[in-house]
């Protein structure tokens, strides 16, 4: 008679270890897989990408629409290429453009796509011609200072 | 001189012979542990003992890590203007590590231990020998069903401990010091990946169990057959399951998260 109570405990046990591995499924983690249906590739390549990492957003208007796949070295061009892969749902046209942005002042950066004006649609495997690359903050800064050390330069001689 | 270095490899030596017999004990684990499914009661009964009896500890301690990552991160955070990401801090460093170590921690010193002391007694009082008189084969009466309670329960612990201390940083941040509730949770679910973050720190939680569950049952049967020799047999497979699961989480975390 005590195996069934002992069974009892155990169902109870096996069926709160899924409820919290449900539990940190679908209320802490997201499941990536779901919200990116029929995923097709783009890749844009950049003159400098900042600090992007693979895995990274492609937002459009602010809706997250893909991630960042693969991130390489161009030995070509010289150039950083991003290979993103987009929602099948979501067409762009051949004129879209490019962005690195950053989210805040100290967030992660991702690509921010801004569709154009085109009739034709960007294909499967497109590479993407139009882009900006990231602002680095320290080149930033540097020009500004470089700026204000000119300024201070001309002033006097007026 | 000479002495110490005879020591040194009569050490070295021992533990190579150690870590053969281990592997070959393992190995007949798995091979006895069809003949022990046949009656599941048995691992179910343990998974009763190491699992159900764990569960109050594990869910305690959970809250109570949760709690403290709550104060804590949220105490250095809000230096950055960043206490909305509380959320992210807390489920992140749950899900991935502390989840995952410290409930195998609990694990081996709460049942880990347990099952050696059982399995050592049962060496000392000639259980194991009696049974293989009667031709029961103790593997697969004796060491496997606690084994697989042990493999069984320990990923379903970890989960258990890293949503309880979800629930405890959430207590903490948004019930009592009034982080806002929607973005604790918006950007904990924007920065945990389901595939990335909780199925890795599962894969984490189901390594450790086999390897607290090997070692306990390891050190309980392979103990001197005394009742010293269960006391240091216990003391090994805490000390031991410990530094395994320490030592494997930074490997497999080596792996998993890089980049």
């Amino acid at each position: 008679m005590s195996r069934t109570t002992l069974d009892l405990w155990v169902g109870v046990f096996v069926a709160m270890g899924i409820a919290a591995l449900l539990f940190l499924a679908l209320k802490v983690g997201s499941i990536s897989g779901s919200d990116i249906q029929a995923p097709y590739t783009l890749s844009a390549r950049f003159d400098n990408i900042g600090g992007l990492k693979a895995r990274a957003p492609v937002k459009v208007a602010g809706v997250l629409v893909g991630r960042v796949t693969e991130i390489r070295y161009d030995n070509e061009r010289f150039q950083a290429e991003v290979v993103f892969s987009v929602d099948g749902r979501y067409k762009f046209p051949t004129d879209t453009f490019a962005n690195i942005l950053t989210s805040g002042l100290l967030g992660e950066q991702y690509v921010g796509l801004d569709p154009g004006g085109e009739d034709k649609l960007l294909a499967p495997g497109d590479v993407i011609k139009k882009t900006q690359s990231a602002v680095v903050l320290e080149k930033l800064i540097s020009q500004f200072m470089f700026n204000k050390a000119a300024e201070g330069d001309t002033a006097p001689a007026k | 001189m000479v002495g110490a270095i005879r020591r040194l490899g009569a050490l070295f030596i021992n533990g190579v012979w150690q870590l053969g017999f281990i592997t070959r004990f393992f190995w007949l684990i798995l091979v006895y542990s069809g003949q022990s499914f046949t009656r599941i009661h048995l691992t179910l009964r343990e998974l009763y003992f190491s699992g159900v009896m764990s569960l109050l500890i594990i869910l305690v301690s959970g809250l109570f890590v949760g709690l403290v990552l709550g104060l804590q991160g949220y105490e250095t955070l809000q230096r950055y203007g960043a206490s909305d990401s509380l959320g992210t801090l807390v489920a992140l460093s749950l899900v991935r590590e502390l989840g995952p170590v410290v409930a195998g921690l609990l694990f081996a010193s709460r049942a880990g231990s347990a099952v050696t002391a059982e399995i050592g007694l049962m060496k000392v009082t000639e259980q194991l020998k009696a049974m293989d008189m009667m031709a029961v084969s103790p593997i697969a009466r004796v060491v496997a069903p606690r084994f697989w309670g042990g493999v069984i329960s320990m990923p379903l612990l970890a989960a258990l401990f890293s949503a309880m201390g979800v629930f405890g940083g959430w207590l903490i941040g948004v019930v009592a010091i009034g982080v806002d509730d929607g973005a604790f949770w918006s950007q904990m679910q924007s920065a945990v990946d389901f595939r990335y973050d909780v199925l890795n720190g599962v894969i984490k939680s189901c390594v450790f169990g086999v390897a607290v569950a090997l070692i306990a049952v390891f050190e309980g049967y392979d103990c001197v057959p005394t009742a010293e020799g269960v006391s240091r047999a216990i003391t090994r497979t805490v000390v031991s399951s410990a530094l395994a699961i320490l030592a494997l989480d930074f490997v497999m975390t080596s792996f998993m998260f890089r980049g």
